[in-house]
């Protein structure tokens, strides 16, 4: 675009486009300090009384204390698991060739295909049977193996350069020495990655707490929230201060990790 | 015997002579290989046979039980697939998940596809846009439904009072039948919008930047270059987004639950609402496992159209 009008247009329309996706969110945090915003019929930017009543009501009416602990074990957990055994498969499929190697990985890669809920109920009985309902075991085990994180590791161990493994494995390092001293500290960008893509999906992640976390006090944020707004459907004041709560990691964990995102994104080699 | 595992066949001269010795090492070898591939490979192997793989098969027989959870289950074949095929509510089920579909795709991809276009060009201050674009895509979607089924109140929303002060009177969105729809359709594009312009971003920094300028040589305009250029080499990243769009369609469910619950009247019921309500407010377990049974088998279809059909209009460098 080299003509200035075309390009103050473009300016405009793309600013405009940011405001109708940052409005959403100022108006969460506006009304999440102002008590009672659920009555006004004319929206206010600037609240008339500003203080932190709704977040005093939200932890009163739910253990949103407990709910917070429930959220951040389970997704740092479960990202934790993610980071060792999708970074140890991938080390296989990049290095450690044998014979039915290609069809296990494409197993991996079916895994991807099927979609959750198929596997609703009997992921629900097996934690049935195994007594696992309502326990963290139960929320964060089928979530420790990703088939998307062994993927994108296996790409990005792909481009690490062999000669390195060679070097190692002439002073005399076996395979654990070459995986845990050479090759993942060079594939850290992609264990970043993953990290915050694990992080993000198992901290947002809704339809499977709210199946397997039944009780109140086990609750994550997500499902406490949703339960909160059949409990108290008119007091926006108060679900919006547990927005506010919700988004908050995820805002940190964004500003700093955002460039891996968007490398993330374009690394899987889906370009 | 550490550096035998670079160069096995010359490390061990051993190996080579007749018999004695040379193959208990060999196997000792192999075995000592195989042990570490299982210890790599077994803490994901197993998570995903004993909680993608196994329950996938096991749904599979439920489906062919009528089962309430709790009690025995009792065969009945493929009553349950039958029932489920000339079952209205599961026609409309898919019809509504078709309708989502079909609305958001065109939504998210134009928009994205702008995006993607404005922010590659040299703007000042595109990195700051480009996260705001984002910011949605962190979101969890029950904050993002909550917000929106806020938004979209007919009453008290802030949408129907902007658009009262231009003096348009704002439909009854998630209240009314013939607006639920659209108003799931219209947050679901406001959410992923950010994560569509990212792939394309990515997909634009790809082009080699050379064709343009020949393109200009020759004289060809923006909308010329957009379509013969851009649309082409972008077809990857297109198919890509199609891909996992129809994929992650066919299984919407978090901001259906939450900003209506399949209501008004049953007007955005989906097929995923559906499974859970069969599963959990009616006991239908078998059922239900027809229905993602069914569902799975849809996207597998429809996926596999998709990759087959890519030959025609996917062009990969």
């Amino acid at each position: 675009m080299r003509n200035p009008a075309g390009k103050t247009i473009l300016y405009i329309a793309v600013s405009v486009g940011a405001l109708v996706m940052i409005f959403p969110f100022i108006w969460t945090v506006v009304t999440s300090i102002s008590p009672g915003a659920s009555l006004t019929t004319t929206p206010e930017l600037i609240p008339d009384n500003p203080s932190l009543a709704p977040y005093a009501e939200l932890f009163q009416r739910v253990p949103f204390g407990q709910v917070i602990v429930n959220s951040l074990v389970i997704a740092v957990v479960s990202t934790v698991f993610q980071l060792i055994t999708s970074s140890m498969a991938a080390y296989v499929f990049a290095r450690m060739p044998f014979r039915g190697r290609g069809a296990i990985f494409l197993l991996y890669l079916a895994t991807m295909m099927i979609p959750f809920q198929v596997l609703i109920v009997p992921l629900f009985v097996e934690m049935k049977s195994l007594g696992l309902i309502n326990t963290y075991a139960g929320a964060i085990l089928p979530t420790i193996a990703s088939a998307f994180g062994v993927f994108l590791l296996r790409q990005a161990i792909g481009t690490v350069p062999y000669e390195l493994d060679q070097a190692a494995t002439l002073d005399g390092a076996g395979h654990f020495r070459v995986f845990f001293q050479i090759v993942l500290p060079l594939v850290r960008p992609a264990l970043a990655t993953l990290a915050v893509f694990g992080f993000l999906n198992t901290w947002n992640s809704f339809l499977w707490p709210l199946i397997i976390l039944r009780d109140p006090l086990m609750q994550t944020l997500p499902v406490a929230l949703a339960s909160l707004q059949g409990q108290y459907s008119t007091q926006w004041d108060v679900l919006m201060a547990g927005s506010v709560i919700s988004i908050l990691p995820m805002f940190a964990l964004y500003v700093f990790a955002q460039k891996y995102i968007v490398q993330g994104v374009a690394g899987t080699g889906l370009k | 015997m550490a550096i035998a595992n670079v160069r096995p066949d010359l490390a061990s001269p051993d190996r080579r002579s007749p018999r004695g010795g040379a193959r208990p090492r060999q196997n000792r070898r192999r075995w000592a290989y195989a042990g570490t591939v299982a210890i790599f490979l077994l803490p994901s192997l197993i998570p995903l046979l004993a909680f993608v793989i196994g329950p996938m098969i096991s749904a599979a027989w439920t489906s062919l039980h009528e089962w309430n959870l709790i009690g025995d289950m009792k065969w009945v074949g493929f009553d349950n697939y039958a029932h489920l095929l000339s079952d209205p509510g599961t026609q409309q089920a898919f019809l509504h998940t078709v309708y989502y579909i079909v609305g958001y795709l065109p939504l998210v991809y134009v928009g994205g596809l702008s995006l993607a276009l404005a922010l590659n060009s040299k703007l000042k201050g595109r990195a700051l846009l480009r996260g705001v674009y984002f910011l949605p895509v962190v979101t969890s979607w029950v904050v993002v439904a909550l917000v929106w089924r806020w938004l979209l109140n007919p009453s008290v929303g802030v949408v129907n009072y902007v658009l009262g002060l231009v003096g348009i009177d704002g439909p009854g969105w998630w209240t009314d039948p013939a607006w639920s729809m659209p108003s799931i359709i219209l947050a679901s594009a406001w959410k992923d919008l950010g994560f569509v312009m990212v792939i394309l971003l990515a997909g634009l920094q790809t082009i080699n930047q050379d064709l343009y300028e020949a393109a200009e040589i020759d004289g060809a305009g923006w909308w010329r270059r957009l379509f013969s250029i851009t649309m082409p080499m972008l077809s990857p990243s297109t198919f890509f987004v199609i891909v996992l769009s129809l994929i992650n369609g066919f299984q919407v469910f978090d901001q259906v639950y939450v900003m209506t619950g399949g209501g008004p009247n049953n007007s955005s019921q989906v097929v995923v609402q559906q499974v859970y309500d069969l599963t959990f407010r009616y006991g239908q377990a078998g059922m239900a496992s027809a229905l993602s049974w069914l569902l799975f088998l849809v996207i597998l279809v429809v996926t596999l159209v998709q990759f087959y059909g890519q030959k025609k209009w996917v062009n990969y460098a």
